[in-house]
C-alpha cells in the first residue's frame, strides 16, 4: 500500500439525511458503485482526500525508483539487470499514470512535485529503508509488491474512475513484479551458504517494515471512515495486513526462510495467523522523516528536480520558440 | 577468421553493454519523469542488444562461455568498446549528446549489418536497428531542443559537444579486425559510414544551433583494448562485484 495516513478532510461520515441535496445524491451514487468521473460534481472533500492519496501513491512510485535503482548498476547478470530496468521503468510510468488521474482533479504534476520536495506531500513509509544487498531485490519484489498489490487489487474498485483506471494497467505490472521478486528469492535461497544469509537477512529487515505499509491498527486510524464511505478505500489497514501475512508466511516456509516474528503461529479457531504488531513507534519517526534513508531519498529527488532545470527550461523555450515559428509562418 | 569475429562481436556488445550500464545510472535521477522512462528504456534496449552480441560472441569463442561471463568475468584490457562510452555521464548534455554521437553510428552500422553474410550478425541487426532508429529520434530531438533552447542549455550542450568531440573519430576508425569483417563481408568498413554520419550530425547541429569543433583529433584504444580510459575499471568494479565476490553462485 503506497498510501498510508492520508488525512481525511471531512469530521467523521455524515449520515445520508443530515446531507444537503447536492451531497446526497454523490453519496447515493458512490453507494450504489457508480463511477465518478472528472467533471461531475463532487464535494471539496473527497477531491482533496483523492488529491493526497493519489499523490502519494504517484510520489512513492518515484521514490521507490530510488531503493531498487541503488541495485541497477549491481545487477549481477545481464538478464537480471534487464529485468530491474524494466521494473524500475513500469514504476516511472505507474509514477506517470496516476500523476494523470490526479490532474483530472485539477492539480499539475509540477505543484505535487513541489509538495514533495517540501516536505509537504508524503510518500511510503518503505521507501526510507535501506537495500544492502542483491537479495533485497528479491524482498522488494516479493514482500513490498506484495503488500502494494493486496491494497491495489481492491481499488481497481474505487469510486474515482480514473484512479481505478490507472489501478488496473497498475495492477497488471506489479503482480509480474512480485513473482520476479519471488524468483530472485527462489534463487538466493537454493543457492550457496552466503546466499541463503542475504535471502534471511533481507527478510529480517524487511518483514515489520512491509507490516508498516497497510498503515496503523485500525483501532489508531483516525482517516478510515469518511474515505472508506467514499470508497476511495476499500477494507481497513488491519484486514489487509492480516490477508498479506496469511498469504505470505506460506511462502516464506516454501522458500525454507523464517519469519522474525516468534509469537507468529497459526490460530486453528480464527483460520488465519496470529502475528505480532509492528513497532509503531519505529513507523511514526519514519513517517515523520527519521527513517534510515528519508534523507538521502529527499535530497535525491530534489538533485535531480534542480539539476533538470536547466533541461526544463531549455526544452520549454525551445517548444515556445518553435511555435511563435510557426505561428509567424502562417 | 573466427577470431575476428569474436572480436567483431565484443566490440558489438561491449558497446551497448557499457553504454546501457552509464544509461542506467540515471535511474531515478533525470530531469523529468519522461525523461526517466525514456532512459531506462534506451539502458534495457542496450541490455537485450548486448544478450544478442555477446551471447553469439560466446558461441562463436567455443571455450564454454556465456554471455554473462563476457560481461561479467573480463577485465579492462579485454573490453572492446568505444572509448566515448565508458565515460562518466556528467550532466544530462553530456548524456545526450554521446547518445546522439553513437546512435547516429549506431544507426547506419546495424543498418548495413542487416545485409551482413553472416545470418546471425544479420538478425540480430534487424532486431536492433528499430531500437537504434527510435534512440537517435530521440537524442537527436533533445540534442536540438537543448542547443537551441536556453542559454543556459545552449552553452552545456556546446560545451557537450567540444568535450565529446575527440572520441567521435574512434567509431570510424578500421584496424585489421574491421578490414577482415569488410573483407568477409560480415560488417562494412567503419570509414565508409562516415560521410553520411557526418550529414547526420551536420544539420542536428545547424538545427540545435551548435558548432563542431575544427580539429580532427581522435582519442583511440577503447575497440583495440590497446589503452582504455581510467573510467571502465571503476565501472567494471560496480558491475562485477557480485560476481567476482561470490565466484560460481547462480543468481
Amino acid at each position: 500500500m503506497y498510501a498510508q495516513m492520508v488525512k481525511s478532510t471531512g469530521h467523521g461520515v455524515k449520515p445520508l439525511d443530515e446531507m444537503d441535496p447536492q451531497e446526497r445524491a454523490f453519496q447515493e451514487r458512490i453507494d450504489a458503485g457508480d463511477k465518478i468521473e472528472p467533471k461531475d460534481w463532487m464535494p471539496d472533500g473527497y477531491r482533496k482526500n483523492l488529491i493526497r492519496q493519489i499523490g502519494q501513491h504517484a510520489h512513492s512510485e518515484i521514490v521507490g525508483q530510488l531503493p531498487e535503482g541503488n541495485w541497477i548498476t549491481r545487477a549481477p547478470t545481464l538478464e537480471r539487470k534487464a529485468i530491474l530496468l524494466a521494473k524500475v521503468q513500469d514504476e516511472a510510468g505507474h509514477g506517470l499514470y496516476l500523476y494523470c488521474a490526479a490532474e483530472t482533479l485539477g492539480v499539475s504534476r509540477d505543484e505535487l512535485t513541489r509538495m514533495l520536495l517540501d516536505g509537504k506531500m508524503k510518500y511510503s513509509s518503505i521507501f526510507n529503508y535501506p537495500t544492502l544487498t542483491w537479495a533485497d531485490m528479491g524482498a522488494v519484489g516479493w514482500l513490498v509488491d506484495g503488500a502494494a498489490i493486496m491494497n491495489q487489487v481492491p481499488l481497481q474498485r474505487t469510486s474515482y474512475g480514473p484512479y481505478a483506471r490507472a489501478m488496473v494497467r497498475i495492477c497488471k505490472e506489479e503482480s509480474f513484479h512480485q513473482r520476479q521478486g519471488f524468483d530472485i528469492m527462489m534463487k538466493m535461497a537454493n543457492g550457496t551458504d552466503a546466499q541463503k544469509k542475504m535471502a534471511q537477512d533481507a527478510l529480517n529487515r524487511f518483514w515489520f517494515p512491509s507490516l508498516m505499509m497497510f498503515g496503523p491498527s485500525d483501532k489508531d486510524s483516525v482517516h478510515s471512515a469518511q474515505s472508506m464511505a467514499w470508497r476511495i478505500k476499500m477494507n481497513t489497514n488491519d484486514e489487509l495486513r492480516q490477508k498479506f501475512v496469511d498469504q505470505t508466511v506460506p511462502q516464506a516456509e516454501y522458500l525454507g526462510l523464517t519469519v522474525p516474528d516468534p509469537d507468529l503461529r497459526w490460530n486453528d479457531e480464527t483460520g488465519q495467523y496470529d502475528f505480532s504488531e509492528p513497532n509503531w513507534d519505529e513507523f511514526f519517526d519514519v513517517i515523520s522523516g527519521n527513517g534510515p534513508c528519508n534523507t538521502e531519498r529527499l535530497n535525491t529527488r530534489k538533485q535531480a528536480w534542480d539539476d533538470g532545470a536547466w533541461v526544463r527550461d531549455g526544452m520549454l523555450a525551445h517548444a515556445a520558440k518553435r511555435k511563435s515559428q510557426g505561428i509567424a509562418a502562417q | 577468421m573466427s577470431d575476428g569475429l569474436f572480436q567483431f562481436l565484443l566490440r558489438m556488445g561491449d558497446n551497448t553493454l557499457v553504454l546501457g550500464h552509464r544509461i542506467s545510472e540515471w535511474c531515478g535521477q533525470a530531469p523529468g519523469l519522461e525523461e526517466d522512462i525514456a532512459l531506462a528504456n534506451t539502458a534495457l534496449d542496450l541490455i537485450g542488444q548486448t544478450q544478442m552480441w555477446l551471447g553469439y560472441a560466446a558461441e562463436v569463442e567455443g571455450a564454454g562461455r556465456t554471455a554473462d561471463d563476457l560481461a561479467f568475468l573480463r577485465d579492462v584490457w579485454d573490453f572492446r568498446n568505444l572509448l566515448m562510452l565508458e565515460r562518466p555521464n556528467l550532466d544530462f548534455g553530456h548524456t545526450i549528446t554521446r547518445q546522439f554521437f553513437f546512435d547516429a553510428f549506431h544507426v547506419l552500422l546495424l543498418t548495413r549489418l542487416q545485409a551482413s553474410s553472416d545470418a546471425r550478425v544479420a538478425e540480430i541487426a534487424a532486431k536492433s536497428v528499430k531500437e537504434a532508429a527510435y534512440h537517435l529520434e530521440r537524442s537527436a530531438d533533445l540534442v536540438i531542443a537543448l542547443g537551441d533552447g536556453t542559454d543556459e542549455s545552449h552553452q552545456r550542450m556546446q560545451s557537450a559537444v567540444d568535450l565529446l568531440w575527440p572520441f567521435a573519430g574512434e567509431m570510424f576508425a578500421a584496424d585489421d579486425v574491421d578490414n577482415a569483417m569488410a573483407a568477409a563481408g560480415i560488417a562494412p568498413d567503419p570509414a565508409s559510414l562516415r560521410a553520411e554520419w557526418q550529414r547526420k550530425v551536420d544539420q542536428v547541429m545547424a538545427d540545435a544551433t551548435l558548432t563542431l569543433p575544427e580539429s580532427q583529433f581522435a582519442h583511440q584504444g577503447g575497440k583495440t583494448g590497446r589503452q582504455h580510459t581510467e573510467h571502465l575499471g571503476h565501472m567494471l568494479a560496480q558491475m562485477q562485484w557480485l560476481q567476482r565476490a561470490y565466484p560460481g553462485a547462480t543468481w
